[in-house]
């Protein structure tokens, strides 16, 4: 074990490897690094790095692993649960400098790309060959395909779509050692253990993605977008379990409640109609056939659950319209609340009207608004926990609703994050949805890639230091009863 | 954290040690939770006959075998209903085999789409359960017989991949009992979940490497209202591939775009569509208009639809490529076997590029080296293309074929098999070299 030095003492070879321009000690320069998405969370990076190869990043890891020296790395910076918290004992590799799409290959429907490149650039990239990359978080224009890796990010569209992890083919990494390991290519189900899968979403704990190899899709012969209001939440909710009762997939639903929609109404004008309770997005896309099938089934579904108005789009100008006011949803609520907190929960879609009931109750209780707006779909909260800085005591009863809403998730059978992740944010609820055993288990498998534990450290899985020693260790308790699986049927 | 395997660095039952083994494994679970019997040799698994079989008969119980096995050293091969027992290499020892089929139940939460299943039950009847609620898992039955344990742990994936994925994206939560017989939880019961590691990914495919699947969560998707079958033969592969391509660029969204090749005549496409009754005419029309004749259909699946090509026994070879060298791989896999007197049969989806070739059980060794070799050279420079040998007749097998060819990763797969199974007790042998 090599007596761990400070990323300091690493420079003059870093900048060997990485040339003059490519390393940021500067702390002026390195303070714009010092939070993601997350900016609660800060801490100044002890070295910033910015690779512009494969072999760059080997030979920065290699030299922290040979050092001992941890590396944290980083992206675009979107990320919401502070996956890419700097360290100051740390090295910070940052993939903004690789950030080229190297290949589309139309017959084998796949693009080839560095982790720097936007999500939004590989659908600009297949466009004019009919093609497009599905995973479309919101932050598409600025998050990078390497982040979406790390993070297995979803979007609007997963309902029908899936994550990322459903659209990778290949990935070329550097391990936590500084070995460059190719997996997959441009097909997928390699021999073998599913690495590549499980390399996805593991949040930059087991080194880093320097190539990505994505599937495209076909664009859809028809996409229909509907906007429904309805009086109430509940008859919203009502309508997407009719939906997808109706045997109908959409490629998405969403939802905003009424304080969304007042936001989303300040913030942009959207128009969505006035009073109204809550408002869905459907949008159905596919043969056209079908997708005039599914629009017929929907409307009417809707109209059966209460809807006081429909609007549909029909052309991109329309659709773009209709989306206007829930893509901007996060942003908007900056317009009505000084401060807020975007939690990301799922629950089963069958829970949702209890869920948000006991959401509502919350609030009433505690005096804090909650904004909902969500992948109603596949059961993903996204709520905004508002509150006022200035106000005493506001912040910490914000995070209590926002804590009690994860508690409301975990009980109904759901979980703790549905597509921002773990990262520093939520470690510590980890043991809410998982028993010591299975975090030993996943730890098994971290330290299997990551021996020395240098791969962004302490994110992920719950420590000691993060979170205190867990109450009461488990000695002699049956297996399957320490870990709730005695009750499986 | 951290739990330690106690079988690390114990030494095999022999003798005495043996029978001392075989009376803890009948006490292991308490009323008769575990059937214990001596192994016969329709019991061998790639010709190993093991010591004994256990039969638990339920998730405990077969944490508690295995924690006995781990506390004997004993090594152990999970078995389903055997369907696929003999793939893989064969494992290095087995003194136990671990029958998963009484860990049964299904929980089927229709209105979320989600089912969770024991490993232990048929495919079929949960496919039959689901059905009954107008859902299905989007799994085509390649090896009739399949356990949901079985068809997970080999990774099994059928034509309507193309617009599913592949099993391993269908799985959304699994419960696994590691070497020591610990249960772990990964993934859960909603589709949208990233909390933590996926190692459901890792076990799916795995042959029982890594751990014992006990059960798991799949998200389902509703049975679409019709479908249609095309069908056309092609006057040969390159012909094929251009097909293929042109029908996989329409905007018809098939389920499947298949290959179809007997052992001799002409390859066949087979493109299927799923949705509304109403759009069949059009979709079917806009994959006619790219064929120069017109298709056959039909509006049912035929019997065998996306079973392997070939009979039971025969020697099963894995072809993945990009989907345009997929059709020339097997073009070159056929060519190479039929100059050594072995006609091939080849299956499989031209959409995700994953194909199989069936070569009879009787070719002689050498010829089937041959060909597994011209294969893999066909694919040497393409991406992520690989040959693998899933199912080796016994004579293959006892001449060494090489099952898996090279593998990238593998330093990282077998860094991951000493964690999880530190005493290589689990299927020791029947996933590639070391592992
Ligand atoms: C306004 C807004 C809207 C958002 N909407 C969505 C949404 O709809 N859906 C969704 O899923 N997320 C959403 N996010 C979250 C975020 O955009 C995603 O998590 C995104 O994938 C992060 O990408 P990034 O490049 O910014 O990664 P970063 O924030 O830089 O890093 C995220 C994590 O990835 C790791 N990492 C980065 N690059 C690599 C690499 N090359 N190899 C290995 N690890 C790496 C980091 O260490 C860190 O753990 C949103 C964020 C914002 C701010």
């Amino acid at each position: 074990m090599p007596v761990p030095v400070g990323p300091e003492a690493l420079v003059p070879r870093l900048r060997a490897i990485c040339g003059d321009a490519g390393v940021l000690t500067d702390p002026a320069q390195r303070r714009t690094y010092e939070s993601d998405g997350l900016t609660y969370h800060a801490e100044l990076p002890g070295v910033v790095v910015l690779p512009t190869s494969t072999a760059q990043v080997a030979a920065v890891v290699r030299l922290c692993a040979e050092e001992g020296v941890p590396f944290v790395p980083r992206g675009a910076g979107t990320g919401l649960s502070a996956g890419a918290l700097p360290r100051s004992d740390g090295v910070l590799v940052v993939t903004s400098r690789m950030r080229r799409i190297l290949e589309v290959d139309v017959e084998a429907r796949c693009a080839v790309v560095q982790p720097g490149v936007a999500n939004l650039d590989v659908t600009r990239a297949a466009a004019p060959h009919g093609y497009y990359y599905a995973p479309d978080p919101s932050s598409q224009q600025v998050c990078s395909v390497g982040g979406n890796i790390a993070e297995n990010s979803g979007g609007a569209h997963c309902l029908k779509y899936g994550f990322t992890v459903n659209h990778v083919l290949g990935l070329e990494i550097v391990t936590p050692a500084g070995d460059v390991v190719r997996l997959g290519g441009k097909v997928a189900e390699a021999p073998g253990y599913d690495l590549i899968g499980a390399f996805i979403g593991s949040e930059g704990t087991l080194g880093i993605a320097t190539e990505i190899t994505v599937r495209l899709l076909r664009a859809p012969e028809r996409v229909r977008t509907l906007l429904a209001a309805f009086p109430t939440m509940d008859a919203g909710g009502r309508a997407v379990s009719a939906v997808i009762a109706a045997g109908v997939l959409p490629a998405a639903i969403e939802m905003m409640d009424a304080l969304a929609i007042e936001a989303a109404e300040a913030a942009v004008a959207c128009h969505y109609p006035k009073g109204a309770g809550a408002v869905l997005i459907v949008e159905l896309d596919g043969p056209a056939a079908d997708v005039d099938a599914q629009f017929a089934a929907v409307t009417a579904l809707c109209r059966e659950a209460g809807a006081t108005e429909l609007r549909t789009a029909t052309d991109a100008a329309e659709r773009a319209r209709i989306w206007k006011g829930r893509k901007s949803a996060f942003a908007a609520v900056g317009r009505i609340s000084p401060s807020y907190i975007v939690q990301d929960g799922v629950v089963p879609r069958t829970a949702l009207p209890e869920v948000l009931r006991r959401i509502a109750d919350l609030s009433a209780e505690s005096g804090i608004r909650v904004a909902n707006v969500f992948h109603a779909g596949d059961g993903n909260l996204h709520p905004l926990v508002l509150f006022d800085d200035a106000e005493p005591g506001a912040a910490e009863r914000a995070a209590e609703v926002s804590g009690a809403i994860l508690d409301l998730c975990v009980e109904h059978g759901g979980s703790i994050t549905g597509e921002h992740g773990v990262g520093v944010d939520k470690a510590c609820h980890m043991p809410d949805m998982f028993s010591p055993a299975d975090l030993a288990t996943m730890d098994l498998f971290r330290r299997a890639i990551d021996p020395a534990g240098i791969a962004n450290p302490e994110k992920l899985l719950p420590t000691p230091r993060l979170c205190g020693e867990p109450p009461g260790v488990r000695t002699d308790v049956h297996p399957l009863v320490a870990s709730g699986e005695a009750e499986l049927f | 954290m951290g739990e330690t395997t106690r079988a690390q660095g114990a030494v095999p039952p022999r003798g005495g040690a043996a029978e001392a083994a075989g009376r803890a494994l009948a006490g292991a679970a308490p009323d008769g939770g575990a059937a214990v019997r001596p192994g016969t040799p329709a019991d061998a698994v790639g010709g190993v006959r093991p010591a004994y079989v256990a039969a638990p008969a339920d998730p405990a119980a077969a944490a508690a075998v295995l924690a006995v096995a781990a506390e004997h050293a004993l090594t152990v091969v999970p078995r389903g209903n055997g369907t696929k027992i003999d793939w893989g290499g064969p494992p290095r020892d087995c003194d136990l085999v671990l029958e998963t089929t009484s860990l049964t139940g299904i929980e089927h939460a229709v209105g979320d789409l989600v089912v969770r299943a024991g490993a232990g039950v048929p495919v079929a009847d949960l496919q039959a359960a689901l059905g009954s609620a107008g859902q299905r898992l989007a799994v085509d039955t390649v090896v009739p017989g399949s356990t949901v344990g079985g068809m997970v742990a080999t990774g099994l994936s059928g034509p309507r991949r193309i617009l599913h994925g592949p099993v391993r994206d269908l799985v959304i939560g699994m419960t696994v009992l590691r070497a020591d017989g610990v249960a772990a939880r990964s993934g859960g019961a909603v589709v949208k979940n990233v909390a933590g590691y996926d190692l459901g990914k890792l076990h799916t495919g795995a042959y029982g490497t890594l751990g014992v699947i006990v059960s798991v969560t799949f998200r389902l998707h509703p049975v679409p209202p019709a479908l249609r079958l095309l069908r056309a033969a092609a006057p040969g592969p390159e012909a094929l591939r251009e097909w293929a391509a042109a029908v996989l660029h329409s905007p018809t969204a098939p389920s499947a775009v298949e290959l179809d090749w007997p052992p001799e005549g002409d390859p066949e496409l087979a493109v299927l569509l799923e949705g509304a009754a109403a759009g069949l005419d059009a979709r079917g029309a806009a994959v006619a208009a790219v064929l120069p004749e017109p298709p056959h259909h039909a509006d049912a699946l035929p019997p065998g639809w996306g079973e392997l090509p070939g009979a039971p026994g025969d020697t099963l070879l894995r072809v993945v490529a990009p989907p345009p060298e997929a059709v020339r791989a097997a073009a070159v896999l056929r060519d190479a076997g039929r100059a050594r007197g072995i006609l091939a049969a080849v299956r499989g989806s031209l959409g995700t590029g994953v194909l199989h070739a069936a070569v009879p059980a009787d070719a002689p060794p050498e010829a089937v080296a041959a060909v597994v070799a011209a294969a893999r050279a066909a694919l040497a420079g393409a991406p992520g293309g690989a040959v693998t040998v899933p199912h080796a007749a016994p004579p293959v097998r006892a001449a060494g074929l090489d099952l898996w060819g090279e593998v990238p990763g593998a330093a990282l797969m077998r860094a991951i098999k000493d964690r999880f199974d530190p005493g290589h007790r689990l299927s020791p042998g029947r996933l590639m070299e070391g592992i």
